[in-house]
Order: C-alpha cells, then sequence, then structure tokens
C-alpha cells in the first residue's frame, strides 16, 4: 500500500464522484477532500500488518452456496414492480434519455 | 395507563396471557408514551390505526386461547427494515417516499409471533453512524440526562432511546459495527448482536452485506431471548442465511456461569476509555468472578486493526449496495438533462454527507489500482483478527469487554467523522468475526449516563450469551431508569 | 506482392503490406432455464413488459440473489463439452457501473475464479481443413434489461424482463484469423450448446450474441491495439462487423495512425462499425467478491455425473458415422449440425444403405423441408418410412427416378413408400422377358432410329432407354432395359 499513499486530491475526488454518480457542490469539495485523506491515512496503518501467505477472508458463515430448483416461483407482479416508480408508461419504467 | 410501562416484555407477555390486561390497553399506553416522548425523535412513523388493529387481534387470540409467543407486544422497528404498505426510509431523503410492497423476513416472523408494530425508528442515515445525527429528518436525543441532549449513539438511535424511553416495550435493530451494540451501553439497555447468518438480512436495506445483522434492543437480557427466538431463523431467500436451528432459548435462561470460563483481552484496556468504565470493567469481572467463572487473561492482537479494517470493507460493501438509489425504480428521483445527470442530481440530493463521504471512500479503495492495497489487504487482515478469536475462544468460553470507550456524548460534539469512528472500537471485531455479542447496562457513570458491558460468545452460542450475560445483569442489578422516560 | 497470389481470408492488402487480422470472440448465451439465475422469474423470451420480473429482479430494497441449480450444471456441462477445465470452487463478483437497464448497479459475474477455465473446439478453417480455436474461460453472469430508446424524443423506456436472466459467457482465446472462420467458430459453439441442451442457440431472439474483439497486425509481428464490437446477433453481421473493422484499423494504421482501444458498435444500415461514447469511464468496475453470494463449491463426483449424463458431441459423432455408415466426412458434418439430424438420420439408416440413406437426407430431404418451411422435428416423412424407401431402391423394387415420385407423395401424404408402390402399382419391372417384349416392341416400331443408331448416331441409345421406359411407365428396370438393348439393338 505504500507506494501508492493516498494523497487523494480534487481531481480524484471527482474522478470517484463521476464513477459514483454523486453531485458533489463546488463549496463543499475542498473539505471532503480533507476528510477522505484523513480517513484513507487512518486506514492506511494496516500496511504494518504481515499478510502475504494470507488468504483473504471469503466468509464467516462457514457454510456452502445453496442451490435452487429451477421452477419459477415469482415474476407476474408488474403492479407492485412498477408502483413505487417515479415515471412509468405503459408497463415500462421511465427515464431521461442516454446520450449514446 | 402508565403503570402498564412498567413492565418488561417477559412480564408484559406473562400478564397478557393471563388477562390482567389487554394488548389493546398496553398498546395504547405505548401510543401515550410516545406522544409524551416526541421531543426525542425517536420515531419517523406512528401507525396507530394499524398497531391496535393488531392488538385487537392479539385480544382475540388470547381470549380463545391460541396465544402465540409475542401475542399483543408492541414493539418498535428499525426504518431499516422493510415493512409492506407502511413508509420505509432507511432514515434518508432518497427514500422518503418509499412504500415496501413487501415485509421483511424478520418484521414478518415477529408479526407471525402475534407482535403488535407501533411504529417506525429513526436511525443514522443507512445505518451509517454512531450518534443517530444523521437522520435525514433530525437528531435523536438520549433520554437520559435529557436537559443535556446526548446522543444515543448510532446507528440504532431511535430504536435504542424508544426502548430506554419506554415508548416501545422492546425494538429491532440492526448492527453492522456497533449499531445495536453501542447504542444500546449509550442508552442503558440491553442491545444483542446475534451471529452472522442467525437473521435473515432478506427486506432489510442493506448496508454493509457482510456484516450486517438484525436483532433486538430491549430492556433486560431475558427480553432480549424471546425477542431473539423470534426474529431468528433460517431463510432460503437468503443465501447467507445459517441453516441451524437455535434452541428455545427460554430453555436456557438462568443457568449460570459456573465452571465457565471468561477472556479478558488485555487490548481492550488502553488510552481513551474513560475511568468508570474501567471501573465497572473490573467489577465485572469480579461479579463473573464471584458467580462461579474463571478468569482468563487472553489475547486479541490483531484488535487495533479492527476499525481501519471495517472502515474499508463496509464502505465498499455500502457503495454497491446503494447503487440501486437512482431514482429509476423507486425513490425521490430529481430531474436531470439526461441519464447521467439524473443519477447524479438524485443521489447527490437525496443522500446525506456521512452516506456520500462512505460511499466515495468504498468507490475508491474498490477501484482500479487500489483494490489490492486497501479492499483485499483489508479481507485478509479480517482473517487474522477472526483467527484471532478462534484461537481464545480454544481457551475460553465467552470475552468480556467494555461496550465502549466513553458514555454517550453530546449531540453536535464530535463533528468529525474519524473520530466518531473511533466509538466502534470494542464493538467492531466480534462485527468481522462475525460472532455474537451482547451489551448489558451495568451502572452509571459520574455524570449518571450509563455504561455498557459487552460479552462475546462463540459462532451460535447464543444460548451461553445469554446466560452470561444474565448473571452479570442479576450481579450488577442495574435498575435505574432514564429522566426522559414516559411515566 | 504478385498479383497472381490470392489473398487468404482475413488478410488485407495495404499499401505498406501485407495485413492479417487477430480475432477473439466473446460470445453471450442464455441458458435454457425456466427461471432464472438469481431470482424465481421466469426467463422465457417474449412477455409483457416488466412480467417476468421479480422484486430481486427490480433491485429493490432489501433483495438478496439465490443461485439456480441448473444453471450451475448447463455451465459445467458446457465445459466439459468444450473440453475445458472445470473449476470445483468459483466466486461470483459484482461488476459495477450505472446504466438503466442494470437495477442493481452492477453485474452479479465473475472476474478472478470462473467456473471454467480453459479448454478448445474444433473448427472447420478457411483452406477446408480443420483448425483448433482456444477457450479461455466460461464464467456464469446475469443479463441486463432492455432499453427502448426510439419511443420518445427525450425519454427511454426500461423493460427488466431479460434482466437478472442466466448467461455463459464464453471466451475464445485471440486464435481467429478471419471473419469466416469467426462465423465457424460461432456455428461450432452454437452446434455443441445445442447438443449439450444448456442453450436453444436462437440469435433472432437473442439467446446467443457475440462480441468480437479485433486487431491487425503484420505477419510476425506483435499483437496490434483490438477494438471491441459489442452485441452481434447473426453470423452475417459477426463476418461483415470483423471485415469491416479490420478494413477500418488497416486504413488508420497505414496513414500513420493509432488505434485507440474502443468499444464500438456495428451499424448494420451503413455496414461501419462506430464508437460508443458513453462506455469512456465505464473500464473502472470495481469488481470484488459479491458478498450476499458464498464461494460456488462442488464434488468432482458431481462433476463426474454431469459427464456421464452428455450426449454424444459433434466432433465424436461426425468420426462414428463415417466409421460405421461408410458416409463422407462433409455428408457427416452436414448431419452432426444438429443432434436432430442424426438422431433421424440413425433411425433411417438402420440396417440400410448408409451412403444412399445421407444422400437422401441431405439433398431430398432438407431441400423439401426447407421449401414448406418446416423443420425436420415436423418432417411428414418419418425416419423409417425415409429408411423404407432407401431399402426399396437398394433391393431393386423401384428405381431411383421413381422414388423421387414417391418421396413427393410421401411428403403430402405421409404414407409409408410401400403402401404407395402398392396403390399406384410402381414396382420395378425386373423380369428379363417382360422387358425383352417391351424391347422388341420399340425396336419394331422405330426401325428408322434403329437404322441411324447403327449407322452410328450412338446418341441414339438414349432415345431407346427413354422409349422402353415410356411404355413401362417408367417401372421397367433400367439396368435391364440398357443390358437387353445393347443385346438387341444390331
Amino acid at each position: 500500500m505504500s507506494n501508492k499513499k493516498s494523497i487523494v486530491d480534487i481531481a480524484t475526488v471527482n474522478k470517484i464522484a463521476r464513477l459514483a454518480r454523486l453531485n458533489i457542490p463546488e463549496s463543499s469539495k475542498e473539505n471532503l477532500t480533507n476528510e477522505l485523506n484523513n480517513i484513507l491515512s487512518f486506514v492506511a496503518q494496516l500496511d504494518e500488518v504481515e499478510t502475504s501467505n494470507i488468504e483473504p477472508l471469503a466468509s464467516v458463515t462457514g457454510h456452502k452456496l445453496p442451490l435452487r430448483n429451477d421452477e419459477v416461483t415469482d415474476g407476474n407482479i408488474e403492479e407492485l414492480i412498477l408502483q413505487n416508480a417515479p415515471e412509468k408508461s405503459s408497463g415500462f419504467f421511465v427515464v431521461p434519455k442516454v446520450i449514446e | 395507563m402508565s403503570d402498564l410501562l412498567k413492565f418488561d416484555l417477559l412480564q408484559a407477555s406473562k400478564a397478557i396471557k393471563n388477562k390482567e390486561f389487554s394488548s389493546v390497553e398496553l398498546t395504547n399506553a405505548y401510543i401515550e408514551a410516545i406522544e409524551n416522548t416526541s421531543s426525542l425523535g425517536a420515531y419517523l412513523e406512528i401507525v396507530k390505526d394499524h398497531a391496535l388493529n393488531m392488538a385487537k387481534i392479539s385480544d382475540k387470540n388470547i381470549s380463545d386461547g391460541v396465544s402465540r409467543p409475542l401475542e399483543g407486544l408492541p414493539i418498535g422497528v428499525k426504518d431499516m427494515f422493510c415493512t409492506k404498505g407502511i413508509k420505509t426510509t432507511a432514515s434518508s431523503k432518497i427514500l422518503d417516499n418509499f412504500y415496501p410492497t413487501y415485509e421483511s423476513t424478520v418484521t414478518q416472523n415477529l408479526w407471525d409471533d402475534g407482535a403488535v408494530m407501533l411504529g417506525k425508528l429513526s436511525c443514522d442515515e443507512f445505518a451509517m453512524g454512531s450518534s443517530n445525527e444523521t437522520a435525514a429528518k433530525g437528531n435523536v436525543k438520549n433520554p437520559w440526562l435529557l436537559c443535556k441532549e446526548v446522543s444515543p449513539g448510532g446507528s440504532s438511535g431511535g430504536s435504542a432511546a424508544a426502548v430506554a424511553s419506554r415508548s416501545a416495550l422492546a425494538a429491532t435493530g440492526t448492527d453492522t459495527g456497533g449499531s445495536i451494540r453501542q447504542p444500546a451501553a449509550f442508552c442503558g439497555i440491553t442491545g444483542l448482536k446475534p451471529t452472522y447468518g442467525r437473521c435473515s438480512r432478506w427486506g432489510i436495506v442493506a448496508f454493509s452485506s457482510s456484516l450486517d445483522q438484525a436483532g433486538p434492543l430491549t430492556r433486560t437480557v431475558g427480553d432480549a431471548a424471546l425477542m431473539l427466538n423470534s426474529m431468528a431463523g433460517y431463510d432460503n431467500k437468503d443465501s447467507t442465511s445459517a441453516n441451524l436451528k437455535m434452541p428455545n432459548l427460554m430453555d436456557y435462561l438462568d443457568k449460570g456461569v459456573k465452571g465457565k470460563k471468561i477472556g479478558i483481552p488485555k487490548e481492550y484496556t488502553q488510552d481513551g476509555i474513560s475511568d468508570d468504565i474501567v471501573k465497572f470493567y473490573d467489577t465485572s469481572i469480579s461479579w463473573l468472578k464471584d458467580a462461579g467463572a474463571e478468569i482468563i487473561p487472553v489475547s486479541l492482537p490483531h484488535s487495533k486493526y479492527a476499525l481501519p479494517v471495517y472502515y474499508i470493507i463496509a464502505p465498499a460493501e455500502a457503495s454497491s449496495n446503494l447503487a440501486r438509489y437512482d431514482g429509476v425504480r423507486y425513490g425521490v428521483r430529481k430531474e436531470g438533462k439526461n441519464l447521467d445527470d439524473m443519477y447524479e442530481l438524485t443521489r447527490g440530493n437525496g443522500f446525506g454527507e456521512e452516506v456520500k463521504r462512505r460511499i466515495m471512500i468504498g468507490t475508491y479503495v474498490l477501484s482500479s489500482g487500489y483494490y489490492d492495497a486497501y479492499y483485499l489487504k483489508a479481507q485478509k487482515v479480517r482473517r487474522l483478527i477472526k483467527q484471532d478469536f478462534d484461537n481464545v475462544f480454544e481457551k475460553v468460553d465467552f470475552i468480556l469487554t467494555p461496550s465502549t470507550p466513553t458514555t454517550a456524548f453530546a449531540l453536535g460534539e464530535k463533528l468529525d467523522p474519524l473520530t466518531m469512528y473511533l466509538n466502534d472500537i470494542f464493538t467492531v471485531p466480534a462485527s468481522l468475526a462475525g460472532l455474537p455479542g451482547i451489551s448489558l447496562p451495568v451502572g452509571l457513570d459520574k455524570s449518571g449516563l450509563p455504561i455498557g458491558m459487552q460479552l462475546i460468545a462463540k459462532a451460535f452460542d447464543e444460548v451461553g450469551l445469554i446466560s452470561t450475560a444474565q448473571v452479570l445483569e442479576k450481579s450488577a442489578g442495574f435498575n435505574f431508569i432514564a429522566d426522559g422516560a414516559a411515566k | 506482392m504478385n498479383n497472381t497470389e490470392k489473398l487468404k481470408a482475413g488478410q488485407i492488402e495495404g499499401e505498406t503490406g501485407l495485413w492479417e487480422m487477430v480475432i477473439g470472440l466473446e460470445i453471450h448465451a442464455q441458458i435454457s432455464s425456466k427461471s432464472k439465475l438469481f431470482s424465481g422469474a421466469s426467463a422465457t423470451f417474449g412477455a409483457e413488459a416488466n412480467s417476468n420480473v421479480s422484486l430481486v429482479d427490480a433491485a429493490m430494497p432489501g433483495m438478496l440473489p439465490v443461485i439456480n441449480e441448473y444453471c450451475v450444471e448447463q455451465a459445467v456441462k458446457t465445459g466439459l463439452a468444450l473440453n475445458a477445465q472445470i473449476n470445483n470452487i468459483s466466486v461470483f463478483d459484482r461488476k459495477n457501473y450505472f446504466y438503466a437497464d442494470l437495477p442493481q448497479g452492477y453485474q452479479i459475474s465473475q472476474f478472478t475464479k470462473p467456473i471454467v477455465g480453459e479448454g478448445e473446439v474444433i473448427i472447420d478453417s478457411d483452406d477446408g481443413n480443420q483448425t483448433t480455436i482456444g477457450i479461455e474461460r466460461l464464467h456464469l453472469e446475469q443479463d441486463a434489461g432492455k432499453s427502448l430508446h426510439d419511443q420518445h424524443p427525450t425519454k427511454s423506456y426500461i423493460d427488466l424482463n431479460r434482466t437478472g436472466v442466466a448467461l455463459m459467457e464464453i471466451v475464445s482465446k485471440p486464435d481467429i484469423r478471419s471473419p469466416q472462420e469467426a462465423g465457424y467458430f460461432v456455428k461450432k459453439i452454437r452446434s455443441i450448446l445445442r447438443y449439450v441442451g444448456s442453450c436453444d442457440g436462437n440469435m433472432e431472439e437473442g439467446s446467443l450474441r457475440a462480441d468480437c474483439n479485433v486487431s491487425v497486425r503484420k505477419s510476425g509481428e506483435e499483437f496490434g491495439t483490438r477494438c471491441e464490437i459489442k452485441n452481434l446477433n447473426s453470423i452475417r453481421f459477426i463476418n461483415q462487423a470483423i471485415q469491416a473493422e479490420a478494413e477500418r484499423q488497416v486504413e488508420i494504421l497505414e496513414s500513420g495512425g493509432k488505434i485507440n482501444q474502443e468499444t464500438r458498435l456495428f451499424d448494420t444500415s451503413t455496414g461501419e462499425t462506430r464508437s460508443m461514447r458513453s462506455k469512456e469511464d465505464a473500464h473502472d468496475y470495481r469488481y470484488f467478491p459479491d458478498p450476499d453470494l458464498l464461494p460456488l463449491e462442488f464434488e468432482d463426483s458431481w462433476v463426474n455425473s454431469l459427464k456421464a449424463s452428455l450426449p454424444e458431441l459433434p466432433d465424436t459423432l461426425r468420426e462414428r458415422l463415417v466409421a460405421d455408415y461408410a458416409i463422407t466426412p462433409y455428408d457427416a458434418a452436414v448431419l452432426v449440425e444438429e443432434k436432430d439430424y442424426v438422431e433421424f438420420y440413425e433411425k433411417a439408416a438402420l440396417g440400410r444403405d448408409g451412403k444412399l440413406t445421407a444422400n437422401w437426407m441431405i439433398s431430398e430431404l432438407f431441400g423439401a423441408l426447407k421449401k414448406e418451411n418446416l423443420t425436420l422435428l415436423d418432417s411428414p416423412v418419418s425416419p423409417e418410412n425415409l429408411g423404407e424407401l432407401v431399402m426399396l431402391i437398394t433391393n431393386g423394387t423401384i428405381s431411383g427416378k421413381i422414388a423421387k415420385d414417391i418421396f413427393v407423395d410421401m411428403m403430402i401424404s405421409k404414407k409409408r413408400p410401400l403402401e404407395i408402390v402398392k396403390e399406384k402399382g410402381l414396382e420395378q419391372v425386373s423380369d428379363d422377358n417382360e422387358i425383352l417384349k417391351l424391347v422388341e416392341n420399340v425396336i419394331a416400331d422405330n426401325q428408322d432410329k434403329v437404322k441411324e443408331f447403327l449407322s452410328g448416331k450412338d446418341k441414339l441409345f438414349g432415345f431407346f432407354v427413354g422409349q422402353v421406359m415410356k411404355v413401362s411407365q417408367g417401372k421397367a428396370n433400367p439396368g435391364i432395359v440398357n443390358k437387353l438393348l445393347k443385346e438387341h439393338l444390331k
């Protein structure tokens, strides 16, 4: 981690905000950058821990992924699916167009 | 009517079944209590008519002689649980218009067992926080030292405040890094986080999937056992749900600790813990010793890395879990000139500062070039932390620690995110290892605020956890009531 | 360069020299399951918008995935059919990006540890031989929904029916060297999928689609920068798109430019590829293991039982048919295109002349079915009846020519050929004496032609044959006619 010591700058913050589709007002960008840097510096202490022979922890449960039978047990609930939609039309969700 | 508030869950359950009073009477008492304590801001939604309907059904069941384990008992539900037809917001602006068409498995279990729903309880937004100061609709106040305006803890601050103020007989919460145990400690009540996988996560707004667990907040350990009996259970709609039957916890109450070994981790007594808490930690150790337990010093060497591990993994998972809040299929949409614009405005406007911070951290630590250094590294250290516990549990049956480094702080006192994160220092390790933990009140500090102690048990040993906690509870004899409680 | 040397398929001649194509394919095959990969909603095609959608598919708050066992089985069986390594432990990862047809804001896929590893597939290559194309991996992932962009000037309409349908993504190694080879590869994969039964391979309905990675280089040089052409849903478009893209790249490189690694779409109306602008920053998918799912684990014994349940696959069948029925490799290749064809053929050829049966099936039956727009499964001619027809020819009961007429009747009436022969009295006349009578009559009636024939017009022999056949209503055994005419035209 040490050769990627995170000095997150505003440009990176912009990039991350874009990836996360978050609109961050200009006025809060500097503050946010500082806060993020503090947090990232805090978590950087994991550098101290020797983990070269350690496997990442996949799950704490200890059981295997359960498998489901191939049956149609769901669906046919268009009304419920669309019930909370901010905009819908003729059974479709409606969104502003993507620029493709 | 307010007399009815004095009964805890187990007592009220017996009394209702004995027809000493009706569920409708009890429910009305709680509805009145909610109104009397409304300045706490614990409730986001009160469903009076719905509650009374459920209470009437319970009364009929009781008179017909067919009563269920929680028949007629009024409880509050943290607003992270989807409740069918009843607004569920995760305390966020972005879901301020969301009415689920489905019920979470855990709450359905409670209704199936006869419980009555009083309403939805405030929490930190998307369960991210340790002080209930990030709820969209405003802070929740701790009913202790009301004039001082102290935090009830978080993220289940509303749940803890409601139980402590006697405006709910019991409440559901969720615990990801301490969000049940820490507010329970701050509010002088009992809070239990079961083993990961014990309760189903289906229908609970997901924050950090490998850590989230539902659990009860109650007045007593016995109450928590009764609640957990109903809440727990295998759910085939949740792939992480444990296919193990939990024994009826009621059969294991008051079994004592004779011959049990209690581990005291040396890493948990360090700078930053308040003197009063240290004192009560020592006292708690001697209580357990007097009750016949063997006290064994142990070491959890990687404890200090638990917080950094948590603050990589939880935000990472959250950044992905919260991607679905995009204004397309539900939630409050902000119109934009195109799809991406709509996403950015909807999410930028709908999420609060702490949520945005964590999404940013999470997105960053998963991003190209940083995944190995942060996320993968954190998962490796997480394995070491779990191994520490596995090693210790070969020597002992339970681990005792303080629940929090300090008692409740004033609202607005901890504005710096990092300082806020340090609250979870004692609760996070058990979360990372997926182990069950309980916090119960053992005394008051000099200023009159409650102090909680935490017991951690082996995976799926909720039986032992309850039993041991009861011994501590009995020894401590904590019978104080918050000054802000309903009377 | 020598003008008389023909360009090989996949080669492009430029100003600066000869370029060759390097192609890799990513095939997305929808698994033939009833329900979706992680939800219990129906996976069928063509339903009304948002009717095959569960709360899980719509990514409502608190929803969780549960994996479909059938889909796992199909992935393993397909992997075995690709001679690939099966990974007994694999992991599901989240691929995070934002799009309206992706409700979760991530696709559940497999990144670092897929269920199937390296394998290989044998395909026909352009020079008529066979070549081996390496398979990099096969993994399971969710399909996305559908967006309709042309219903409204400023709005898009979203249908989530397809969201969460199980896909197998089959990734080839960059071993393909021409658009034609890419087509053969897709055909072969499609065939294998249909044999295994894991996917119906219906490209029109979208159950099989291909993304093509195309780059160009001068022979012997390193691989060039590649571009990805997405969502090609017919072999014709695959051929066209690869050719167009390779030509585009050659043009850029020849003029001294550089290729930008990017994702492109094929415009079927212009025949050109164009850049997909919206995908520039979508490369950072932030893959991480899905915490709602545990690693997928299974035993060798289970894999072995699936292996035992596989049908004979095209390559093995091809060899066996040639060996058992003495048919040509070409005929065998046609027959193994579909499992149904082989089943039909083997029923028809049982105890019959294998080569003749193959001919009849390929030349006559397939042609007739195509004309009527029927599939083999709907054939009015049953395999047993076809076999009987072949037998009637080989045992001399009817001539090949009469057989064709009978076949037409069989297509309409569905009757047994034996029945038709009896009804219409079409038995071949093979009695020497009977035919001799006819031969003598024809010779007697056509003395002028006999004279011409004997004076050297050899071609008139056919006339006499024709005449005998005519008076016998086609039933005279042609072999005997020939023999007797030769004897008596003196």
